[in-house]
């Protein structure tokens, strides 16, 4: 097992300089701000209903137009408006997920970390085992056998999952702030173990834990595309993003822009997620700061 | 090491229990059955139904047919395909091989690649050529793994086609092609799926490998190497370069989830029989057997790639198997 990485901390006033001066900040930032705001008014954005059957016997796999600028599918629904409203299925999903995941990781997390000892070697245990599943395959047969799963199921799900990633982080920062002066004070003074917690080491592991969700935000919404793409995430005739694509997939080579537009939505959002999430590294990492100031060699041999 | 060695693989053999005993228990609960799925004609009887189901042993209890299903794995025996009407070891045996080659060759491209670029990231680090690169691999990132395989269908096999949209060989030709062309033939319909799955994975192997060089860099055996004359390229190149070699072997283990899942969009998008798309059709199908083998030949792959890969971390660096 490697020991945790030394933790400096970072004035606050310096992560946000350098966050600052980060263009993929700002980027990430401001796309995910524009979806989110998409997703949230869908209903005055998107020019149709999302699951009208327009004219199914005229209106049906239409090339992009004006009056349909992303087309139409096989069921002569607007796709653009399919997309718009994707985006609130994919987001919701991803982000209550991400949510769910954090919460619990962070708690397995910082509880291991802090107690140590046998219930840390079994949480472990328990996260090195899960984190070697094939996640995916997993996923899949539990989703496609029940037939009927609904959205909240399938984001506990995707939780179920994302969980371990966060959990081993958290440790990792609990451990190196688990010996330090302002905790032992706090443990001299009586101060009983869930309040140290509570008050004193969450919000110095708070940071990595922010990272680590943000770019699983990204992965959530690949996965929730993915299952959807298999046709087994979101159930038709629920637009989502991942749903549009295996619409089309079929006929890839001549209705391409059932593929193309939906995946770019897709890409924008991930891309977005993963450069916040690159950006609030580099600003909070104190690796990255060793490596800068160049004082100190750290090999990560996990 | 050799008490390390044992851990290790005890721990894996958990895994690979937990996961197929977890696999096994959702596959029985789920609702709807392969008999009925297999049998949709609607003159045959409930009494017929009950026969088949017996025969394949559907109508005892869970924990009967898993200790059942246990012992027969322990000997080897994997049951018998409902879909298929075959063996589940035989159409394991055809689809395993396609998968590997499949994996097998993307894997190696993806890490030529990706170590490639993390070394010219790494040679100027925070310069424009570092910046502009890693925004590429971000993007390659964050593309889904089947958006990009049908994008890539698109272009080079519909569009401009030249390569095959799918399969492993042509359906038509195949057979009446000498053993030259047959093998042109396959190599073709290898280059779309192989070449997507090695550019979606590459980019986590170079981002890997530049933090990994970048770690070292500020070494007192740089600064060595330097003040000998080196030039920073050749430091770079030939002691940096080796250094951090180390991590990305650990990431050859942890890269192998990532190719199981991403094989099964890829295999799926270009037809390519393997394990992938085999265990997708079957879950379909509610192929019991197949299913629950077919995990378990998956886990025991993704676990056995990450063991040799901390064996062998283990094997280069003392200080992981004292600890």
């Amino acid at each position: 097992m490697a020991s945790a990485p030394p933790s400096i901390r970072v004035p606050a006033s310096s992560v946000r300089q350098r966050l600052r001066s980060d263009s993929r900040f700002w980027i990430g930032l401001s796309t995910l701000g524009i979806i989110i705001l998409i997703a949230l008014f869908a209903r005055f954005l998107a020019p149709y209903d999302p699951n009208a059957q327009l004219d199914i016997s005229s209106l049906h796999s239409q090339a992009p137009s004006l009056a349909h600028p992303m087309g139409t599918d096989t069921f002569s629904r607007d796709v653009l408006s399919r997309l718009i409203y994707g985006a609130q299925i994919s987001l919701t999903i991803s982000l209550a997920a991400v949510a769910i995941a954090m919460t619990f990781g962070t708690l397995v997390g910082a509880v291991a970390g802090y107690l140590g000892g046998v219930i840390d070697a079994i949480l472990m245990r328990l996260v090195d085992a899960a984190s070697s599943i094939p996640t995916l395959l997993l996923l899949i047969v539990v989703i496609a056998l029940w037939d009927e799963i609904g959205v909240v199921f399938l984001t506990l799900l995707i939780a179920g999952v994302a969980w371990f990633t966060v959990s081993r982080l958290v440790r990792a920062e609990t451990l190196a702030v688990r010996d330090a002066d302002f905790i032992v004070a706090a443990r001299a003074l009586g101060m009983p173990s869930w309040r140290i917690l509570a008050r004193h080491v969450l919000p110095n592991v708070v940071g990595p834990a922010i990272v680590a969700a943000t770019l699983a935000i990204g992965n959530v919404i690949l996965l929730e595309a993915g299952l959807s793409y298999l046709g087994i995430g979101v159930r038709p005739p629920t637009a989502s993003w991942g749903s549009i694509i295996q619409e089309g997939a079929e006929r890839v080579s001549d209705l391409w822009w059932l593929t193309l537009f939906p995946g770019l939505a897709i890409l924008v959002t991930v891309f977005a997620c993963n450069a916040l999430g690159d950006a609030l590294r580099d600003a909070l990492d104190p690796r990255q700061l060793l490596a800068s100031l160049g004082d100190e060699t750290v090999q990560h041999t996990r | 090491m050799r008490r390390y060695l044992a851990a290790r693989l005890l721990q894996a053999l958990g895994v690979v229990v937990f996961v197929t005993t977890l696999s096994f228990v959702v596959v029985h609960l789920a609702p709807g059955d392969p008999i009925s799925a297999a049998l949709q004609n609607p003159n045959v009887t409930e009494e017929v139904r009950q026969q088949w189901r017996a025969s394949y042993g559907l109508d005892k209890p869970i924990a009967e047919q898993y200790v059942l299903w246990l012992s027969n794995v322990a000997r080897g025996k994997l049951g018998f395909s409902i879909t298929h009407r075959r063996p589940v070891g035989d159409v394991l045996a055809m689809a395993l091989p396609r998968t590997l080659l499949l994996c097998g060759l993307a894997l190696l491209l993806s890490f030529v690649i990706g170590i490639g670029i993390g070394l010219l990231q790494a040679e100027r680090p925070h310069g424009p050529r570092d910046r502009w690169l890693g925004r590429v691999l971000l993007v390659l990132y964050s593309v889904p793994d089947f958006w990009l395989a049908l994008l890539a269908l698109l272009l080079f096999a519909y569009r401009f086609p030249l390569f095959p949209p799918g399969g492993m060989t042509d359906p038509v030709t195949y057979p009446y092609l000498s053993n030259g062309e047959q093998f042109v033939d396959r190599v073709k319909h290898l280059v779309l799926p192989v070449v997507t799955l090695a550019l979606l994975s590459s980019a986590g192997v170079a981002r890997f490998q530049r933090a990994a060089l970048l770690a070292v860099l500020p070494s007192d055996w740089m600064r060595t190497a330097i003040a000998k004359g080196l030039s920073w390229r050749t430091a770079v190149r030939r002691h940096a370069f080796r250094n951090a070699l180390l991590p990305t072997i650990t990431l050859f283990g942890l890269s192998l989830p990532v190719f199981a899942s991403g094989a099964i969009f890829i295999e799926k998008v270009f037809t390519w029989p393997g394990m992938g798309l085999l265990t997708v059709n079957a879950i379909a199908a509610r192929d019991y057997p197949l299913v629950t083998a077919g995990v378990l030949v998956m886990s025991v792959i993704v676990v056995t790639g990450a063991l040799l890969a901390d064996i062998a971390v283990a094997a280069a660096d003392p200080r992981i198997r004292l600890s």
